[in-house]
Formats: structure tokens, C-alpha cells, sequence
């Protein structure tokens, strides 16, 4: 549910970098203890990103895998929550990554002036829909 | 045309985080403490609050502030005890909030008499997941896990119970009847938070509301 709100705040910090410039795409990393389930990011996104200059734009997820680091040293993913270490079960460890929402960048579209009479360079419409899906996990 | 990369490099929560510490700078310049209460509907957020203002904190004064979907349900009762409520509701936005955000809060902050308490309490919209990721200004947070929603929830939820500093298990009272594992819960719960405070009461019988009561005192 809270991709809702989640790809509102996408939308507003792409619109803000954009600085009125067409946006084909959208990066954004999303770490795997965020509970943030990509392919309802890129739905949501859609919806709320029609009418804006980010209309139509693919939301590429890249998701950052959950490493933590116990006090005893040991490093290791985790791959189901458990947040104790697995060698000494000691509590004492820091999350490396895994906790990352954030907008890395965008693709905009440039107005050159040399250019800036030809026609849109679009894809077919369908080609970028399955695109939009691809990068979840 | 041609394209190009421009970087962003900006939380997605950053807009919200900037609003909360705005939020936190107001409350503290009023001097008051802020809890912010999550839980799953029906856990018993609100019947907790009324057990505890019942008998009101000593010289602490508390407000609530209440945040639902829709209707005023849950400040009605919390106003019958002569608390200061102040009701917000997340409906008017895209099909109802599931959860309060920074601005949300800021929005209500001329509402709240913020001089004639000592501590809020946030009773935020219930909800397992989105309040976990929305900060609201708030000191401290809590969250009630109740004995019906059974024991595996710290390892269905982890966003949630990782977020809070207090778990507060209720209705104990009817663990006799039920098939739940206190142990296990608290060994997932370890799990998931290790070392995080947890205490069991029931709202309905008033065992151990004393210490969530006191817990809520030394925050403020």
C-alpha cells in the first residue's frame, strides 16, 4: 500500500530535476528491507505520473540486497528476518545496505537547437510498457 | 533531441523527513514530548489510551492526536475523558491515506494546544506497513501487537516491529483461549528487533497497563 505514496514522492523529486524537460525514465534503488514490492511501485507510478512531464516514463527498480555486519566480524545477506548473527547470535549488527529508497536519477529529453524541429524520438508504446515491468526483481 | 542522465541522488522520504524535523522543532519548542502509536486495526491502540488516561499520568499532561481514515469514532471515546483530541482524517487525499505522514501532522499542528500539554500521543491510522516508513515529528515510537493476530507477525511485518522502540503485546487475557505461543512470538520478535522492549498487558482487564502508563511518563 505505501507504494502509493511512495511513488508520489518519486514523481515530485523527478519533476523537481527535470526543470521542465520530457522524463523517459526513472532509476530508483530500493533496498530489500524496505518491504517496497517493485511492481507495484512501476503501477503506481503510472497512475500518478499521467498529465506530468514524467507521463509515460519507465521506473527502472534496482534492488539493493539486505547485508549486515555483526560486531564479532561476520558479514552475511539475509535472506529471511533474522536480524540476529548467525555465527555467534550476537545482536550487535549494522545493516550495510538493504534500507536505500532513494531517486538515483532520470533520462530527460533535451530540446537542442539545432534539433529541436524533429519529431519526438518515442518508442512504440508497447515495447516500453513491457520495458516498465523488467527491472523488478 | 537526445537524451540525457541527469543525477538526483535524493531520498524518496527526504521531503517527508524535512517536514517531520520541522514538526519535531515545533513540538520542542513547546516543550512537548511526541509518541507515535502504530499498530494493526483493531489491536487496541485506543482502548490502551483509554486505560491509561483513565487514571491520567500523574503530572503529565497528555494530548491525543487521532488519525483515521474516516469518522471521528476513536476521538469520541478519548474525549469523554476529558482529554484534548484532535481529530485528523486522510480521506480527502487519494481514496484515504493508510497511514499519517509529516504533512498530514503539520496540517493539524494549529489544532493541537500545544501549551497546555506535556506529551502527545499520535494514534496513527491502523496499519502494519506505511506508518513504519513515515516519520511524523515523533520522539519515540510504539507499536501494540495483539495475541489475535498471532505469533508469526514480527517475521510477516519486519519494517514495523524493526521500527519501534516499545511492543507492547496485548489481550492477554485471552491467551487461555487461544492457540498462540507467547514464547514463540517473543522468539520471533527476537528475531527480528533483538533486545527490543516489550511489555504484555490487557486493555481489558487492566493487567499491565500500569506499565505502558509509566513508560508514556518517562518519555515526557
Amino acid at each position: 500500500m505505501h507504494e502509493l505514496s511512495l511513488s508520489r514522492a518519486i514523481l515530485d523529486a523527478a519533476v523537481e530535476h527535470a526543470q521542465g524537460r520530457s522524463v523517459v525514465a526513472v532509476d530508483v534503488t530500493v533496498g530489500a528491507l524496505r518491504q517496497v514490492v517493485p511492481r507495484s511501485l512501476s503501477f503506481y507510478f503510472e497512475i500518478v505520473s499521467s498529465g506530468t512531464i514524467c507521463e509515460g516514463a519507465t521506473l527502472r527498480t534496482h534492488v539493493a540486497p539486505a547485508r549486515l555486519r555483526c560486531a564479532c566480524g561476520h558479514q552475511w545477506e539475509l535472506r529471511e528476518p533474522s536480524f540476529r548473527c548467525p555465527r555467534c547470535a550476537g545482536a550487535d549488527v549494522t545493516v550495510l545496505s538493504g534500507e536505500e529508497l532513494a531517486v538515483d536519477s532520470i533520462e530527460v529529453e533535451e530540446l537542442a537547437e539545432e534539433s529541436a524541429e524533429e519529431p519526438a524520438q518515442e518508442p512504440p508504446d508497447g515495447a516500453r510498457k513491457e520495458e516498465r515491468c523488467t527491472a523488478a526483481r | 533531441m537526445h537524451r540525457s542522465k541527469v543525477r538526483v541522488a535524493t531520498g524518496v522520504l527526504d521531503a517527508n523527513d524535512t517536514i517531520a524535523r520541522a514538526n519535531r522543532a515545533d513540538f520542542d519548542r513547546a516543550g512537548v514530548r511526541v509518541v507515535n502509536l502504530m499498530s494493526a486495526p483493531g489491536a487496541g491502540k485506543t482502548a490502551l489510551l483509554e486505560r491509561v488516561l483513565m487514571d491520567g499520568l500523574g503530572e503529565v499532561r497528555v494530548g491525543v492526536l487521532e488519525g483515521d481514515v474516516q469518522g471521528s469514532l476513536d476521538a469520541e471515546r478519548l474525549s469523554a475523558l476529558h482529554v484534548p483530541v484532535t481529530q485528523i482524517n486522510t480521506d480527502p487525499g487519494f481514496g484515504g491515506e493508510c497511514h499519517l505522514d509529516a504533512n498530514m501532522v503539520r496540517s493539524a499542528l494549529g489544532a493541537i494546544a500545544l501549551d497546555e500539554i506535556d506529551l502527545l500521543v499520535i494514534e496513527n491510522v491502523g496499519n502494519l506497513v506505511c506508518p513504519a516508513e513515515f516519520r511524523v515529528g515523533e520522539d519515540r515510537r510504539a507499536m501494540i501487537s495483539s495475541v489475535t493476530e498471532g505469533e508469526d507477525k514480527p517475521l510477516k511485518y519486519p519494517l514495523m516491529f524493526r521500527a519501534c522502540e516499545l511492543v507492547v503485546v496485548n489481550k492477554i487475557d485471552l491467551l487461555p483461549h487461544l492457540d498462540f505461543s507467547l514464547e514463540r512470538f517473543l522468539a520471533n520478535l527476537d528475531q527480528v528487533n533483538p533486545g527490543v522492549e516489550h511489555m504484555l498487558v490487557s486493555a481489558r482487564t487492566g493487567e499491565g497497563v500500569d506499565a505502558f502508563a509509566r513508560w508514556l511518563a518517562d518519555v515526557a
